[in-house]
């Protein structure tokens, strides 16, 4: 990467950010934003305390209160006093460092990857990391941002940096336009299903090409969120007015001749002509449809007016091995239309899909109808905004009239560490990011889909897109 | 962390592709505080088949994990590391690994051990034939050695991250022998990026 040479976007935040780099070394990299949550940063601060030392940057650092949060009643005590536990600590964490905390209650409190681009503090060109896989969302706004273990939580809360080996750089091109009612949950199902659960490893995939282009900032967000999904380290679209528009005004953007100049700094990002990809795969955006899981991990997925696939179409030993396991956890048959499959539970919600336009886009397909007889149904916004929103809009009426129930902000059944949990052999649709044994809650079956489509799979009672619903 | 050279013990093999952290430690267990007690939690959900292999006697007392393809991917949650050493184990040999679980290992003093799938699938077979084979893996010359199999194979460990496991060194401590690098930098930091400066 030498200067001159034409970069990569990522390449170029890379860059921008190396504190210090020697031979056989990896690169020293400064962090500018650090999000914590209450499950990943107790022996974080802990080490901290150890070894007496200090938050270097608190003003960097913002924690907030998701994984483990009730999305009932926040004014009753929590039921569960181990959860209950972790919260007070992160409390007295965030007291005693000096860190900002958005807690439970708080009308910005939300889940870590909602709140830190509503807030205005996910920015392009930006080093974000957080002690989640997910945080690969922020790179929707072209900032680098990656999931880091607790180790490194301490580290980056000690050092405000992180020792980091240089990845490779992969392009995703989806050229053309998408079909009407394919989303960007579509999208970056059917990338996943192409390149495979471990086909981003090592990589960092900037999503290009004019359907890219198209997609608002929020289903941008969308796309970058699922990259761990295919292994990758990160995910990321070069900023651009879409970016700019959505950041203007937010609270922590900057204003008057700061923001002008940040927008310069802004429009310099994009990848250079000529930049060199390690990897690169193109998929025509016009091909697309939508698309849901049939497996146990996001790379088994299909259209959804497909069959299960069998286990023996695919070409290799742990393929078919991994597909007869997961027919089998799935509890389904090969070659069942998946639009057969009957649904128990829909959740919209999580860090994938639970932003203001996800919400916009169930309320539309369930406007004047009604949840299938016994389905449970519930609507789990992102943040205490994102709620506060929909409710401006009377969207929160347009759930409970058709049956769903509304939630208050949180993680709550993409991963059920809280009390929303499926029950074992509970069928799920769900608009969360991963299908894998258990996740929903033990024994729980989940089918990874869209908001439209889990809307439409609420009123029918069967896996369905909204047109079937006609 | 304790300086780790040579691991040598005996394996289990846990022959699937894909396995992602959830299935390493359920979330379940995640509400804990603390860094250790999670080795009960490993693969809880699968140890309730008596026929998995962390319930069969011959593998008891195994110190290194030989899985399959693409271990270790989905969520961060070092936890799962800890859940691994926690239970004993001291290597994991896959020939692909999640990028966040690898980083974290190196980080927790459980070495990831890459190879081919060739040899993935030699030693799984190896293992599951015979219980009792030892293998050996050395940081040092970054090599794995299982010879009542006929195996052995070169693992790759950038230098960096093999010098920090040889010598059991604090990554932390590291970082801040580069204070005056770091302050240097923070200068030059561009005003309009966010702060939460007197946000508290």
């Amino acid at each position: 990467m030498s200067t001159g040479s034409p970069a990569a976007l990522a390449e170029k935040v890379w860059q921008r950010h190396v504190v210090r780099s020697g031979e056989g070394e990896p690169d020293l990299l400064y962090i500018d934003l650090h999000l914590v949550h209450e499950v990943t940063s107790p022996q974080a601060f802990d080490g901290l305390r150890l070894a007496g030392r200090q938050v270097r940057r608190p003003d960097l650092t913002v924690a907030t209160m998701d994984h483990n949060v009730p999305t009932t009643a926040l004014d009753q005590p929590l039921s569960d006093p181990v959860s209950a536990r972790q919260m007070e600590v992160l409390a007295a964490n965030c007291a005693e460092f000096g860190i900002r905390l958005f807690a439970m209650g708080d009308a910005d409190q939300g889940i870590v990857h909602i709140i830190g681009p509503e807030l205005g503090l996910t920015q392009p060109g930006m080093t974000v990391v957080c002690g989640d896989s997910h945080t690969s969302t922020h790179g929707a706004f072209g900032a680098l941002a990656f999931g880091i273990g607790t180790s490194e939580v301490e580290h980056v809360l000690a050092t405000q940096t992180l020792p980091q080996t240089r990845p490779k750089m992969m392009a995703v091109n989806v050229e053309g336009e998408l079909p009407a009612g394919v989303t960007a949950k579509d999208m970056v199902l059917a990338v996943i299903g192409r390149i495979g659960t471990g086909g981003g490893i090592g990589h960092v995939i900037e999503y290009r090409g004019s359907a890219v282009r198209a997609l608002s900032v929020e289903g941008r967000m969308t796309v970058c969120n699922m990259s761990i999904e295919a292994g990758a380290r990160a995910g990321m679209v070069a900023p651009d007015d879409a970016t700019f528009a959505y950041l203007e005004g937010r609270r922590h953007a900057a204003r008057g001749a700061q923001w002008e100049r940040a927008l310069d700094d802004w429009r310099s990002l994009a990848t250079d002509e000529g930049a060199h990809w390690d990897k690169e795969v193109t998929i025509d955006a016009a091909s697309l449809v939508p698309h849901v899981t049939w497996g146990t991990n996001p790379g088994q997925v299909v259209r959804l007016d497909a069959s299960v696939p069998s286990p023996d179409s695919f070409s290799s030993p742990a393929a078919r091995e991994a597909a007869h396991r997961a027919l089998s956890y799935m509890g389904l048959t090969a070659g069942t239309p998946m639009k057969q499959v009957k649904i128990d539970t829909v959740f919209i919600g999580s860090c994938t899909n639970s932003r203001i336009e996800d919400l916009r886009a169930a309320a539309t397909v369930l406007e004047g109808k009604k949840v299938a007889p016994g389905l449970r149904a519930l609507v789990v916004p992102g943040s205490g905004r994102v709620k506060a929103q929909a409710e401006k809009e009377g969207l929160d009426k347009v759930f409970v009239g058709a049956g769903f129930e509304w939630r208050n902000p949180g993680c709550s059944m993409c991963l059920a560490m809280n009390p929303d949990k499926l029950s074992p052999g509970e069928r799920c649709a769900s608009t969360s990011n991963r299908n894998f044994e258990g996740r929903q809650g033990r024994g729980g079956r989940t089918h990874l889909v869209s908001p439209a489509v889990a809307a439409a799979t609420a009123v029918s009672g069967h896996l369905a897109s909204p047109e079937d619903l006609s | 962390m304790k300086p780790i050279r040579v691991i040598t013990g005996r394996a289990a093999p846990l022959d699937r592709s894909d396995v992602d952290t959830d299935q390493i430690i359920p979330a379940s267990w995640l509400k804990r505080v603390e860094r250790t007690g999670f080795g009960q939690g490993l693969f809880s959900e699968w140890r309730d088949d008596r026929d998995f292999v962390l319930n069969r006697p011959e593998y008891a007392g195994a110190t290194v994990l030989v899985a399959g393809p693409n271990f270790g991917t989905g969520s961060s949650r070092e936890h799962a590391v800890w859940a691994l050493t926690d239970y004993g184990f001291q290597a994991v040999i896959s020939p692909r690994f999640g990028d966040i679980f690898r980083n974290n290992s190196t980080k927790a003093g459980l070495v990831p051990v890459q190879v081919s799938p060739e040899v993935g699938r030699a030693l799984l077979d190896a293992v599951t034939t015979d219980p009792s084979l030892e293998i050996t893996v050395d940081i040092e010359r970054l090599r794995i050695e299982a010879p009542a199999a006929g195996i052995e194979a070169d693992f790759p460990l950038d230098a960096f991250t093999q010098h920090r496991l040889l010598e059991g060194l604090d990554d932390i401590g590291l970082t801040l022998r580069f204070d005056g690098e770091i302050d240097a930098y923070e200068a030059g930091r561009p005003a309009w990026l966010p702060s939460l400066t007197g946000a508290v």
